[in-house]
């Protein structure tokens, strides 16, 4: 095993979830509005899948945005200072915690009604085929979200165009606090991709590696060959579905199970069993230190200028 | 709004007088020449030439690249249109129909018109929503709906409603080139209507309004195909002695309110003519707008024409009763001239 390829993944989710977790503070001290949707325990998927992705690719992601933002690149203090509705946030305080972006980046949002996202990413993927470009788009959204229509016209229209897009449901077991046997009828849920049809694949996403290969495969199928795919990533969410939500629609064992085999611990787990311990500590002390310094210049940001309320209405 | 929106340029003389399904072919084709970005995406809108045939001979000419066959899917179609054009590319999605556009309407209220706000300007949406609005003979009430004050009461979009082929065709030119999205209102009753084109390359640009007809006594503003009932009316009105001033405004959202208040501040009486609900409409925001801007300079309250409070019935003898008509806008001028 890659000595660096761990420290680094490990280090990718170790600095989501310490995002998280301010965030999760300063929520609680009022310093941020609105809804959070903190992606504590589905650190995996969103590392895993955008550390075998290229530079030129898309993403685009549902509300839970944060750890997506994260793992392509996105600064922690944009970030923070987003979500405390700053003038250096990321979306100079318009977007708030459900619409971050980083166009640069090519990371696109960060949206917030249910499913919407899918067929403006497979948009973003006919562009770039349009375009004769090796890009692909990569669409992540929930298990709440493949039932309504948006998921399905988006699907059948990568199908039937051809489109280099991969869709990744981040089955976290809950939309929102209805579990997912009253939502679907199976749990299997690429199975929907035989329908339109097109490529599918299951996978664990608290395995880091194995979200690796399955994304890179897939890459491969849209980079090579022009053909989307329905992946499915089985995880969990250790906190409610918004900071409003106590989740007591489920019991502590079977949060403690997933618990259990958490991607961060098991990966620092790894560096440790590798003799990198003090590598482990180097890393948890460096996110750390990023994240205080995040907070720190979030807080200390200006809000924007009331006089620019109106700015990016229109170009 | 753009800082470079295009000013009206007219190079050619020639003038021919062809229909609007053609001048909207001219404006899409002349567009897609000229920018290899711009495609067309819709039902109907390759093989079949086009529901009201206003992609004549665009499959042949460009293919099946740019120009494209979808399923019935507008969700779908309108949200891929969407991307594409976040990703550079600047679509043109054909609604058969805006009464089709409900299902996909998420799309355009909730992300093409918000996607530059939300990133601070990181993404732009340059896409061109368009088909035919508002009431034909007899297509009953799911068919008939006019949605001009739905799309025009949303900011971040821009909505464009003209009535003459060289406003459609100038207009939809420059909605193409504009970095905001666009919502772009067609009347299928219109569609065959002829009128003067340029033969070359002109545009008309966003939100200037047009005075088609001069006059003293009253001001009558309407836009779409309600414009050429209202100068039907306007003409009729002058057999009675009154000179009616008609204002195509051609685009809703940006308003040329400058043109408006002029002519209303000239004449000092106005009526609106609307083919949309007056609760909540765009007729009874103008009417405000006007009032509270030069209230002085009224001698009448701000008169509405506009379709009664019901669903579109399908029988003739009562879709004219719903309907603004000649008569109803004459009495309504008649009303505000007493």
């Amino acid at each position: 095993m890659d000595q660096e390829l761990v420290a680094d993944l490990y280090r990718k989710m170790a600095r989501i979830r310490r995002f998280e977790e301010e965030a999760a503070r300063l929520y609680t001290e009022k310093k941020i509005g609105g809804f959070l949707h903190l992606y504590i325990g589905q650190e995996a998927v969103a590392v895993g899948a955008l550390s075998v992705l290229q530079d030129n690719d898309y993403v685009m992601t549902a509300y839970r945005c944060h750890g997506h933002y994260l793992a392509r690149g996105g600064s922690s203090r944009a970030g923070m200072a987003e979500l405390l509705g700053k003038e250096t946030g990321c979306a100079k305080g318009r977007g708030g915690s459900m619409h971050f972006y980083d166009v640069e980046r090519r990371f696109m949002g960060g949206w917030g009604i249910v499913g919407a996202q899918v067929p403006v990413a497979a948009g973003l993927a006919f562009a770039e085929k349009y375009k004769g470009s090796d890009g692909i788009a990569i669409c992540f959204l929930g298990d709440g979200a493949i039932n309504i229509g948006s998921f399905h016209e988006g699907l059948s229209l990568a199908a039937l165009w051809n489109i280099p897009v991969i869709f990744v449901i981040e089955n976290n077991y809950f939309a929102m606090g209805t579990p997912l046997e009253k939502t679907a009828p199976t749990d299997d849920l690429s199975i929907r991709a035989l329908a339109y049809p097109m490529a599918r694949d299951t996978v664990d996403g608290h395995d880091v590696f194995a979200v690796r290969s399955c994304i890179h495969a897939a890459a491969k199928r849209a980079r090579e060959q022009k053909l989307p795919t329905l992946i499915e990533a089985k995880t969990y969410r250790y906190r409610g579905h918004s900071m409003a939500d106590p989740a007591k629609y489920r019991t502590a064992q079977d949060v403690d199970q997933w618990k259990s085999r958490d991607p961060i611990k098991v990966l620092g787990e790894k560096l440790e069993g590798l003799g990198l311990k003090s590598l482990r500590e180097q890393i948890d002390r460096e996110v750390e230190e990023e994240i205080i310094d995040a907070v720190q210049f979030a807080e200390e940001s200006p809000f924007p200028a009331p006089e620019t309320a109106l700015d990016y209405a229109y170009v | 709004m753009s800082n470079a929106m295009p000013s009206e340029t007219d190079t050619q003389s020639a003038v021919r007088e062809i229909p609007i399904r053609d001048a909207l072919q001219e404006a899409m084709t002349e567009e897609m020449l000229r920018d290899e970005r711009v495609f067309l995406v819709g039902e109907e809108v390759g093989g079949y030439n086009g529901a009201y045939k206003c992609s004549r001979g665009m499959l042949d000419q460009f293919g099946p690249r740019r120009v494209i066959d979808a399923p019935i899917a507008e969700n779908g179609f309108a949200g891929l249109g969407v991307g594409a054009a976040m990703a550079g590319l600047r679509p043109i999605v054909e609604f058969m129909t805006f009464n089709f556009s409900l299902v996909a309407i998420d799309q355009i209220i909730n992300t093409a018109a918000k996607a530059r706000l939300m990133s601070a300007g990181q993404l732009s949406c340059p896409i061109v929503f368009r088909g035919a609005g508002g009431a034909a003979f007899q297509l009953g009430a799911q068919h008939a709906n006019s949605f001009d004050s739905f799309y025009a009461a949303t900011p971040g979009l821009i909505v464009i409603a003209p009535a003459t082929p060289y406003d459609m065709k100038g207009l939809l030119k420059s909605a193409i080139r504009d970095d905001n999205p666009v919502v772009f209102f067609e009347s299928e009753l219109t569609y065959g209507k002829r009128g003067p084109v340029p033969e070359g390359e002109y545009l008309v640009p966003i939100g200037v309004a047009d005075v088609k007809r001069e006059g003293s006594d009253v001001t009558l503003i309407s836009w779409s195909k309600n414009v050429f009932l209202t100068l039907d009316a306007a003409e009729a009105l002058a057999e009675q002695g009154i000179s009616a001033e008609v204002i195509d405004l051609r685009t809703l959202r940006p308003l040329d309110a400058q043109t408006v208040l002029t002519s209303v501040a000239k004449t000092h009486r106005c009526v609106i003519v609307q083919e949309q609900h007056e609760v909540a409409s765009y007729g009874a925001y103008l009417g405000h707008m006007i009032t509270n801007a030069i209230f002085d300079e009224l001698d009448a309250p701000v008169g509405l024409v506009s379709t009664l409070e019901a669903p579109m019935p399908y029988s003739k003898a009562l879709e004219v009763v719903l309907l603004p008509s000649k008569q109803r806008i004459i009495d309504q001028v008649l009303a505000v001239c007493a």
